[in-house]
């Protein structure tokens, strides 16, 4: 891989790191001081291995490069007015200055990142956008998509939230309250997960890393008994089940192969197995919350097989999470379920009250549901769909799907 | 839109008291029936069911038991939909699993009061 392409790859995955170490050390009020630092060894790594090309080991040399950065910043304050906590100018004749990359380090400081971010005393919507930005790396542009808005609103929304935190003295520091936590902080674990399955915001297909890394705090948050909660091991569980075909997912021109397509002998058993094991761990207690849902769903995909079993029991999965909450996709889905069970026809009719005309995926689905009985209806659908979608890999399947009909 | 309110009436007398698969499968069919409106984002509150005693207080302070025993269609539960019109929340209600057993739905819309 050039340093072209693995720059980029590195952000996703150290930055978030190197701020969440940073913060730790500086405390969440120098979190902008954490960025610039974080940004500043990223733009030094471009110049430089442009130059020099690509050092043996990246990854330690980012953290070398950070680290010595930090250094200088601290030393410049430690005789400058504002203070960090606990740096006097006696500790300048310490050689450590605390700068703890290593990975339980890197590990813990994330999670209490995590929690500091996801404060009831923010919006959820500021939350996840925060977590984004600082756990995460995202880009503005790429929150505005993840969250159908747009720069500006982004911009605003990160900064009163980092000021309402800076106001409430926020640091890092495990809850009092993780139960109270957990549902921010798994929705941003999910959004995280489904960002690197979907990506739709981006040229790589499916950035692994993301979802690996999603699964990677998740799993941490079940190794802490405060956060070990059935909802979090349901999460798991769907994680793990999606996480399973993330390999028969990408084809050789890197292309999105979509399940139906999909060759079952390349999904990965052990995940699956891993997938049951949390699933498992999830049943206990009455609650039955949206990620025990869809893990149930994701369950009955790991098999291909299309028994009236199978789809009886997503169609009622389906049924119970609208009933929980509405959502689009779901709607989509359980239409979907019917056609299955009842036939296109039958799909049709459950399709077709969702008037969601204005949604790609909704018309895509007619499009399938339409082929074989009215392709001309059909192909006015996946035109539709076309026109609406906004990725290439999105746009690719749907020309297949029409090029079938023709 | 608006809010309207699907009342739910069958016969309980003349009704045979249901084996546990006839009650797995009502389970299902209003799961779907209320997972369609559900899925069309027109549904507002479940609702629930009602027990079926109940305990009626007329003028003068006096109670009776019922209503169940002076009337044939008696309440068996309620869903809250929203919808354009009365027309559009009665074709909504098409389908519900009541009317499989020989009951109807009642639609009313909502009206807050102005207190």
């Amino acid at each position: 891989m050039s340093e072209k392409e693995i720059l980029p790859r590195l952000f996703r995955t150290e930055y978030r790191k190197i701020i969440a170490v940073l913060c730790r050390r500086f405390g969440f009020d120098h979190v902008e001081t954490a960025e610039d630092i974080a940004s500043d060894t990223f733009l030094t790594a471009a110049e430089t291995w442009g130059l020099k090309g690509l050092p043996d080991k990246p990854e330690a040399w980012l953290y070398k490069v950070a680290s010595n950065k930090a250094v200088n910043f601290l030393r410049k304050k430690a005789i400058q007015e504002r203070p960090i906590p606990g740096l006097t100018p006696d500790e300048s004749t310490v050689n450590d200055w605390g700068i703890d990359l290593s990975p339980q380090n890197i590990q813990d400081s994330q999670l209490q990142m995590i929690f500091a971010i996801c404060q009831p005393l923010l919006p959820p919507y500021s939350q996840v956008a925060l977590a984004l930005r600082i756990l995460c790396g995202f880009g503005i542009d790429e929150i505005a998509g993840a969250f159908l808005s747009n720069r500006e609103t982004i911009t605003k929304r990160l900064q009163r939230a980092k000021d309402k935190l800076r106001e409430n003295k926020i640091t890092l520091g495990f809850p009092s309250d993780p139960a109270a936590r957990l549902p921010a902080v798994l929705s941003t674990l999910y959004l995280l997960f489904n960002e690197g399955y979907y990506s739709r915001h981006s040229d790589w297909l499916v950035r692994k890393d993301l979802c690996l890394e999603a699964m990677r705090l998740t799993l941490l948050l079940t190794e802490y008994p405060d956060t070990d909660v059935p909802d979090v091991s349901a999460l798991l569980a769907l994680m793990c089940f999606h996480a399973s075909r993330l390999d028969a997912r990408i084809g050789s021109k890197g292309e999105i192969i979509r399940y139906d397509d999909q060759d079952p002998a390349l999904w990965n058993a052990e995940l699956i197995g891993k997938g049951n094991f949390f699933f498992n761990r999830a049943a206990q207690g009455e609650h039955a919350g949206q990620y025990h849902l869809e893990a149930a769903i994701a369950y009955w995909h790991t098999s291909k097989e299309d028994t009236a079993e199978k789809w009886d029991a997503i169609l009622s999965l389906y049924n119970r999470l609208l009933l929980q909450r509405y959502s689009p996709v779901a709607a989509l889905n359980r239409a979907f379920a019917i056609s299955k069970i009842k036939g296109k026809a039958a799909g049709i009719q459950e399709a077709e009250k969702l008037k969601l005309g204005s949604y790609g995926p909704y018309h895509h689905l007619l499009g399938y549901l339409y082929s074989g009985t009215d392709n001309s209806r059909a192909l006015f659908h996946l035109q539709q769909a076309l026109q609406l979608s906004n990725t290439p890999a999105d746009r690719d399947n749907i020309r297949r799907d029409m090029a079938r009909i023709n | 839109m608006n809010e309207f309110l699907l009342l739910f009436r069958r016969d309980f007398k003349s009704a045979d008291a249901p084996s546990p698969q006839d009650l797995q499968n009502a389970m299902k069919l209003w799961q779907n029936w209320l997972g369609g409106i559900a899925a069309q984002n027109k549904l507002v509150d479940t609702g629930n069911r009602l027990a079926s005693e109940g305990k009626v207080v007329h003028a003068g302070d006096r109670i009776s038991d019922g209503p169940y025993a002076e009337i044939k269609e008696s309440l068996g539960g309620y869903t809250i939909i929203r919808a354009d019109s009365l027309e559009e929340a009665a074709e909504l209600a098409k389908g519900c699993p009541v009317t499989l057993i020989g009951g109807n739905v009642e639609v009313r819309q909502l009206v807050p009061p102005n207190l």
